[in-house]
């Protein structure tokens, strides 16, 4: 039924070109080389020529390998017996278990109408005090978490995975270094929180066209559990290396390279995927937290520049802390508000005061003489880094809060921190 | 005969196909999907017998060989009434509508009529049979919403007319004839309350372009004191992301003194219009007192949506405001972001295979950047009256770095530009204009002489500023220092504005002229201390105060008492002459 061609035409890179006709642009085919069988797509249709991205790379394939188109495009399979399984890019099962061949669905589906979107309203509880009382997670917000190489960015997505309060945890792990794949893989299993997670892994030593799928398949799945009235959170790391293995795949097709050799299409790329991030009206939803590391700490290289234009806020993780100043959840003031009355005071007051002794720091470091007011400084901020900077923090945000007041009335009077005297009233510890 | 086209190739949105029959440069072409979706596509380029297609949706399941229709028509939008309050995607397909129909997602392939076909709309003539009349002029007019929707003879018709019927007062249908026209060689052509026009072409049925002198008051004192915008003027706002672009855009949408805005989200993030799409609704306009959403109209193309209709989406914006322009209104048009939409052109440029510019933008990016700011602009109308389209265009610089090739083709061609900054958004610092970056051509609703001296004493308190850094305070001259002070206090209560609270937010033209000239008068007094930090104090509690003063109602009793308590302040420390 499928057409079979047998003449490659010519390899470049992971793209082949074969001469065939009655290929559908994005179609799938199969090309079969001595070294083995691997999925490849259809990108680009010249005049009876057609270039393939074949998945597995193109090492090995022969000019005379098997070519079946396949007449359907890139799918996953999509069912609950997905909770708890391993796969690549291309869907293919990474742990032992069986393959799921049911109920295929699309990847890279339509982008959501904008007039069904509705108003963030509701956070994401985390249990980190970071993110829960300083920059909220709101559902349906895409949030990346800018980083360098060498920070536990990996620990920080697990921890949350772990503690977020949803129904399904989507894994997308892009160019990740085999070691970080086990790591994900154990601590999911060992904390019991694998049976609502789905993974979606690529890790450095496969293929590159798999990279690119990881995001698409990932949040393919994760559509369809949201349609389905599920809290779905999507983690994806790293999307450099997603953006990488695109300008990989742009160089070999001699595309014209815009900006440090990235593809022009950069920003929509990225658009594309992050907008998926939703809430649906009466459904599910889907928030997502992306890893971006940022080569050189560079936050205008083009990765995280075109990123923070399209996500709502961002992390900076440095030195394994969740930065307060740089950091921003541009969503916080939709649910901030309504959480407890303290919270958005707590929340300015300490990041105040903690600026406050990030300045006496530096004075301190000048030599210059250090006051009574300097003292204290000093000592809070210390506490507040350890009590509530420090990842391995795992408390709720209203014992976060508690906590607040707590380390603030050890070593400042109420007057001294400017908090509405309706507050202190309420709230300061005797 | 339909003309007919084969597909020989697919890259991405971009098509070759092979026809037979003539072409038109951007001219609309549908592709055909084995299902029987119509895939909507542009004509941007020929060679030989091959013409090469932008698709406006995604091309999954092309294939070599299907059929393309050419229609003969540019890219053309519907105008007539019933577009305000609706929500657009780029190429005018009414999204609740689409949603009605497919629900959660977009799907390709479907499009709706802009204008709804079944309302009927009051029609009242303006003419009677034997009147002369030609493009642009009205025939009638219809009621929408706030307006007198006027029905003008389309516009694309050449030459002068005389009117040979029309249509008596009553209600009509956007697709009725309401008036037959006989031209110059006696041929009859029909009039509806609705026309189209194709968007790539500015409209051009006015007798002259004005020079934009009223200034329009967006309410923010930053803008409307130091770099104004005027009626008919462009502007343009660039900066990194999380300055706050978006926020001062819809800030102005709401509060400009204008009759009608137009928003076009390009490719930006559908959350930010959503924000819009549900708040306006329950707004009131302070001008009318209905609500916001009457005078608006959305064009929405977010970041997700097909790249080529991104592009179309600025010029749909441009179009329907020029429309309303021909009504004698004021229209505002706010572009977020034009970076995109150069984007989209990157793309495509790309996909042709053209030789690039700087950092891969086509060669022609300047001129299509100048040729869209050119559509702005007042005219007078040929009934005498003036129409406005003024532009607001963000643009999002890579790495927040002005140098980049579409913020400085941008800079070229408008009359203001505001240049936002990082700095001062992370110091919480609203609008985050720049002060001493950005400029204005126009004149604004200040003395000039003034605004300009408030803006040195800016200036030269920032450099006392600079210097401190360096020499620290005890290095610096009790004079200098008071100058810093009256530079931070100029920036934090008149440049500043909280955005949170309902009367700062915004500030109309009158209650700044009176707040300027106060503390124009607060800045030329001639004040002294004994030592700096009785000085930073004095201008810390001044500070707090006049903020205080920003958010009470104008002309309040409040309002009052705040003034004479800064103004009693500021006499005890008054050195008199």
């Amino acid at each position: 039924m499928h057409k079979v061609y047998h003449k490659i035409e010519r390899i470049a890179g992971n793209v082949i070109t074969v001469a065939a006709d009655g290929v559908t642009y994005h179609e799938l085919a199969q090309v079969q080389s001595p070294q083995g069988t691997s999925l490849a797509q259809v990108i680009r249709i010249d005049s009876g020529m057609i270039d393939l991205q074949v998945f597995a790379g193109s090492r090995g394939v022969s000019t005379d390998s098997q070519v079946r188109f396949l007449g359907r495009s890139m799918q996953v399979p999509f069912s609950e017996s997905l909770l708890g399984r391993v796969f690549s890019g291309a869907g293919e099962p990474r742990d032992n278990g069986p393959a799921i061949s049911e109920n295929m669905i699309d990847i890279g589906g339509p982008s959501v109408n904008p007039s069904k979107r509705i108003i963030p309203k509701s956070m994401v509880r985390t249990g980190i005090p970071m993110i829960d009382v300083f920059n909220t997670l709101v559902v349906s917000q895409k949030l990346p978490i800018f980083s360098i190489a060498g920070e536990p960015y990996n620990e920080l997505l697990a921890r949350i995975a772990l503690q977020a309060e949803v129904d399904i945890i989507i894994l997308g792990g892009m160019g990740l270094k085999y070691d970080d794949y086990l790591f994900f893989r154990d601590f999911l299993e060992e904390r019991g929180a694998l049976s609502r997670t789905v993974s979606f892994m690529h890790t450095a030593s496969d293929p590159i066209v798999e990279c690119l799928l990881v995001p698409d398949a990932a949040l393919a799945v994760a559509e369809q559990f949201a349609t389905q009235g599920k809290k779905v959170l999507v983690l994806l790391t790293d999307m450099t290396n997603f953006a990488d293995a695109m300008k990989e795949i742009a160089i070999t097709m001699e595309q014209v390279p815009s900006n440090r050799g990235y593809p022009g299409d950069l920003y929509s790329q990225l658009a594309s995927r992050y907008e998926k991030a939703v809430d649906f009206e009466g459904s599910g939803s889907i928030t997502i937290l992306a890893v971006t590391t940022m080569p050189g700490d560079d936050v205008t290289h083009p990765v995280p520049d075109n990123t923070g234009y399209i996500t709502e806020g961002q992390f900076y993780l440095r030195k394994g802390r969740i930065e307060p100043f740089g950091s921003l959840s541009r969503l916080k003031q939709q649910v901030n508000g309504d959480t407890r009355e303290d919270h958005r005071t707590m929340m300015n007051t300490m990041i105040q005061l903690y600026a406050s002794y990030k300045e006496t720091l530096e004075k301190q470091s000048m030599g210059f003489r250090m006051g009574n007011w300097d003292a204290k400084l000093l000592k809070y901020g210390v506490r507040f880094e350890k009590e509530m900077m420090d990842l391995s923090v795992n408390i709720p945000l209203e014992k976060a809060l508690d906590l607040g007041w707590k380390i603030l009335a050890e070593y400042f009077k109420p007057e001294e921190t400017g908090i509405p005297s309706k507050l202190i009233a309420k709230f300061w510890p005797e | 005969m339909a003309n007919i086209g084969k597909i020989i190739g697919v890259n991405s949105n971009l098509l070759r196909v092979r026809f037979e029959q003539p072409v038109v440069q951007n001219e609309v072409a549908y592709a055909l999907l084995e299902s029987g979706t119509r895939l909507k596509s542009e004509v941007i380029r020929v060679r030989g017998s091959v013409a090469e297609l932008q698709v406006f949706e995604d091309t999954t399941g092309l294939k070599e060989g299907n059929s393309v229709e050419f229609t003969g028509e540019l890219l053309s939008v519907e105008l007539g009434p019933g577009l305000l309050t609706q929500v657009f995607d780029g190429l005018q397909n009414p999204l609740p509508q689409l949603a009605e129909q497919c629900g959660f997602f977009l799907q390709r392939g479907k499009y709706l009529d802009a204008l709804p076909r079944d309302k009927k709309w009051a029609f009242t003539p303006k003419v009677k049979v034997g009147d002369k009349v030609s493009a642009g002029e009205a025939l009638g007019s219809v009621p929408e919403g706030i307006f007198e929707h006027l029905i003008m003879v389309p516009f694309r018709w050449h030459g002068t007319f005389t009117v040979e019927s029309i249509s008596s007062a009553g209600d009509y249908k956007v697709t009725d004839t309401i008036a037959k026209l006989k031209d110059q060689n006696g041929k009859v052509l029909e009039a509806k309350l609705m026309q189209s026009w194709p968007v790539k072409l500015p409209i051009k049925c006015y007798t002259e372009r004005l020079r934009p002198v009223e200034p329009l008051i967006t309410k923010q004192r930053i803008i409307d004191t130091f770099f104004p915008v005027n009626r008919g003027g462009v502007y343009c706002i660039p900066g990194p992301f999380g300055a706050g672009k978006t926020v001062l855009q819809q800030l102005t949408a709401r509060h400009a003194e204008v009759d009608i805005v137009i928003i076009t989200a390009c490719g930006e993030r559908a959350g930010e219009v959503v924000e819009t799409l549900k708040e306006f609704p329950e707004q009131t306009d302070p001008r009318t007192g209905k609500s916001l959403m009457e005078r608006t109209l959305i064009i929405c193309n977010t970041s997700s949506m097909p790249v080529a209709a991104r592009e179309a989406s600025v010029y749909t914006g441009v179009t329907l405001a020029e429309y309303y322009r021909q009504m004698g209104l004021s229209v505002l048009l706010l572009a977020d972001s034009t970076s995109r939409w150069a984007q989209a052109l990157r793309e495509m440029s790309g996909r042709l295979e053209e030789i690039p510019g700087e950092e891969a933008f086509p060669a022609y990016l300047e001129s299509v950047i100048a040729s869209f700011y050119e559509r702005g602009g007042i005219v007078r109308l040929k009934n005498g009256k003036t129409g406005s389209v003024t532009i607001g265009g963000t643009v999002s610089p890579a790495g927040g770095n002005f140098e980049e090739p579409v913020t400085q083709a941008t800079l070229k061609v408008v009359g203001a530009f505001h240049g936002l900054s990082r700095e001062r958004s992370d110091q919480r610092r609203f609008p985050a204009i720049h002060p001493l970056d950005s400029w204005s051509k126009y004149h604004g609703i200040i003395d000039r002489a003034k605004s300009v001296e408030a803006h040195n004493i800016l200036h030269k308190g920032n450099d006392v500023g600079q210097m401190m850094k360096v020499v620290g305070e005890e290095g610096t001259s009790m004079d200098d220092f008071v100058l810093y002070l009256k530079g931070e206090f100029l920036d934090s209560v008149y440049l500043q504005q909280d955005a949170y609270n309902h009367i700062d937010e915004a500030c109309p033209g009158d209650r700044q002229a009176h707040v300027f000239e106060k503390v124009y008068q607060i800045l030329k007094t001639k004040v002294t201390f004994k030592e700096k930090d009785a000085a930073r104090s004095f201008f810390l509690k001044l500070t707090q105060t006049a903020k205080d003063w920003n958010r009470v109602e104008f002309k309040s009793k409040e309002f009052a008492d705040l003034e004479a308590t800064i103004f009693k302040a500021l006499a005890e420390v008054t050195v008199n002459a």
